[in-house]
């Protein structure tokens, strides 16, 4: 193969993972940004949507695309539920404070992680994608569901930016975002919206499990990679900043799979990971964000 | 009327004396286990240090101590170095890893502070796994048998046999708890409880809390490389599962259970937590599910851990 239609193969590919990641991000993204905790346990939130993904496909009747649609609204709304009942029962009692959260978002992690080993078993389980036609080019051949991924990630970033800007819910949360105790004040109802950004945080990250299951296979530890990544996306986009984690995650996205081509894949880890602990130390605002507000 | 620093000096002898009498009555299965134990509470006690004295939580202890593990056993496995000098070389590259990250480290505060220290811990990691024709990888190592055994003092010790592998872990923890009992109870041990109440009234009050942050820093990070030295020379194996994130969280699990910011808590933590792990996985794989909730529980119900409850309600010298 030449080199262009190979680095249009490579971009594709990019576009796919980069469109994942953007998802999962986001998800930890306004989590982070409105209630100011790190949420560990978002990449089993992650895995759960995947695992959710292949149980809808072995359980609902019908053709693969109706069980595929079928997995995108269930799996995500089930982990939503979870996410709530995780917000109840957890984040609120300790008041959100942001090192018992990580600890206690950790003994989540533990927790989704185990059950989902004890119900599903340790096998990688493989879901078909919902149609299979493959798009020809003249030098390959190209799966239409991958740039179905990409289609669908558009089309939610483009619901969740309305939903933030334009919509009396995005008022809300900005107006907690900026500063809860005023916010508590005016009468905003700022726990529902703590549990409300939560559970729109893990059904982004489950919405992502879904759409990678096809391409993927899904099993009980996949959330740690995403996890890692999302972290390594939030920090350099800025913390906080949506159009910073987009950019972010596209740019990451687009270079991991670049970077494991020249690089092994553990080496390029090892590169990313180190490059960013290092930025979070000298430019803590991230590569993408303003610095604090005066 | 003793003192409250005198009487909690009076429980650790106690303690040191009724650990130093176990080995006696115990069935042998039971001596291994206490020696994983005191091990594993040395780990802790370096971890307490810097999480429950000085209030600065890291997600990245397991980086120290497979460097203390790997330094003290890649010298020995490679060099044929004499297991002492192998221990304290071990010990010297923990301080020296544990320095350099605290430099860099310390410039984040909170949340950034707990991601940073997970992510250079994931960098070392994945390093082992990355240069596996030195580590062995996965795989790890198992020290050859001359390196099993040596002569201290005109004695030779060999570290197949229980009762030796029992004696060494003792001395390095009694070696250890008097440390953190000199240290904390000591006027720099004000200083670290004075950082983690209010950092910046200390700051005001004329100290430089950078430095103390960083001697902490250093000091639980060295403590950590013994535990794992000790660990790899004893037990005779090295592998990269002493890096991994697992590995971070158990200091963090033992010292919440046991009682952070209290001398013995680490102790009690590591013990109580390391034989119910021990009976769980005996019948299930996915005993981490208790180790979970047990997070939860403590985070919501106990936050203060068992030895900091006692503490407040009962016996206020029990620092």
């Amino acid at each position: 193969m030449d080199l262009a239609p190979f680095l249009l193969l490579a971009a594709l590919e990019g576009l796919v993972q980069a469109s994942v990641l953007t998802l999962t991000a986001l998800g930890l993204s306004i989590v982070f940004g409105v209630m100011r905790v790190v949420n560990v346990a978002h990449g089993e939130f992650f895995m759960l949507g995947a695992v959710g993904a292949y149980v809808c496909a072995s359980l609902l009747p019908g053709p693969a695309w109706l069980t595929f649609a079928g997995a995108l609204v269930m799996a995500p709304l089930c982990v939503g539920a979870l996410a709530i009942l995780a917000d109840w029962a957890m984040l609120k009692r300790i008041n959100y404070n942001p090192e018992a959260t990580i600890v206690s978002t950790i003994g989540l992690m533990y927790i989704l992680q185990q059950m989902t080993l004890i119900t599903f078993g340790p096998n990688a389980q493989a879901v078909n994608p919902p149609f299979s036609y493959t798009i020809r080019t003249p030098w390959f051949g190209y799966s239409s569901y991958k740039l179905f991924i990409v289609l669908v990630t558009i089309v939610i970033v483009i619901a969740l930016w309305q939903l933030l800007r334009k919509s009396r819910i995005g008022l809300l949360m900005r107006a907690t975002q900026y500063d809860k105790d005023t916010a508590q004040n005016f009468g905003i109802p700022v726990a529902r919206v703590y549990s409300g950004v939560f559970a729109v945080g893990a059904m982004l990250a489950a919405i992502a499990g879904v759409l990678i299951v096809p391409i993927r296979q899904a099993d009980y530890l996949m959330g740690h990679d995403p996890l890692l990544l999302s972290f390594v996306v939030v920090i350099v986009g800025g913390i906080g900043s949506i159009p910073g984690t987009i950019a972010a995650a596209i740019l990451i996205g687009m270079s991991d799979g670049l970077l494991s081509v020249m690089l092994s894949p553990t080496l390029a880890k090892i590169a990313s990971t180190l490059l960013v602990a290092l930025v979070l130390v000298f430019k803590p605002e991230g590569l993408f964000g303003k610095s604090a507000r005066q | 009327m003793m003192s409250p620093s005198k009487k909690l000096l009076l429980l650790c002898l106690a303690v040191l004396a009724v650990l130093f009498l176990l080995q006696f009555v115990m069935p042998s299965y039971f001596v291994l286990t206490l020696t994983r134990i005191m091990i594993f509470a040395i780990f802790a006690m370096g971890y307490n240090l810097l999480m429950g004295y000085t209030g600065l939580l890291s997600l990245g202890h397991a980086m120290f101590f497979a460097v203390g593990l790997y330094a003290s056993g890649l010298a020995s496995y490679y060099w044929g170095l004499p297991l002492f000098w192998s221990f304290l070389f071990g010990i010297a590259a923990s301080a020296a890893a544990s320095t350099l990250i605290a430099f860099l480290a310390l410039k984040t505060q909170t949340v950034a502070f707990m991601i940073v220290t997970l992510m250079f811990s994931q960098v070392a990691y994945l390093s082992i796994l990355q240069f596996s024709h030195v580590t062995g990888g996965d795989q790890g190592l198992t020290l050859p048998p001359e390196s099993r055994s040596f002569g201290f003092l005109g004695m030779t010790l060999d570290m197949t046999s229980e009762a030796t592998r029992y004696n060494i872990a003792f001395v390095v923890f009694a070696a250890v708890l008097l440390l953190t009992y000199a240290v904390t109870k000591g006027p720099f041990g004000r200083l670290l409880i004075a950082v983690r109440e209010n950092e910046s009234r200390t700051e005001m009050l004329g100290f430089n809390t950078y430095v103390i942050k960083l001697v902490a820093f250093v000091l639980s990070g060295t403590i950590s490389g013994v535990a794992g030295a000790l660990n790899g020379l004893i037990f005779g194996y090295i592998g990269s599962s002493s890096a991994d994130f697992g590995n971070s969280i158990e200091p963090l699990l033992f010292t919440l259970v046991g009682g952070a910011g209290t001398l013995l808590g680490p102790l009690v933590g590591t013990a109580l937590m390391t034989l119910l792990i021990d009976r769980l996985s005996g019948f299930t794989t996915a005993y981490l599910i208790v180790i979970g909730i047990i997070l939860i529980v403590m985070t919501l119900w106990l936050p203060k851990g068992i030895l900091g409850t006692v503490r407040d309600r009962w016996a206020k010298w029990l620092n």
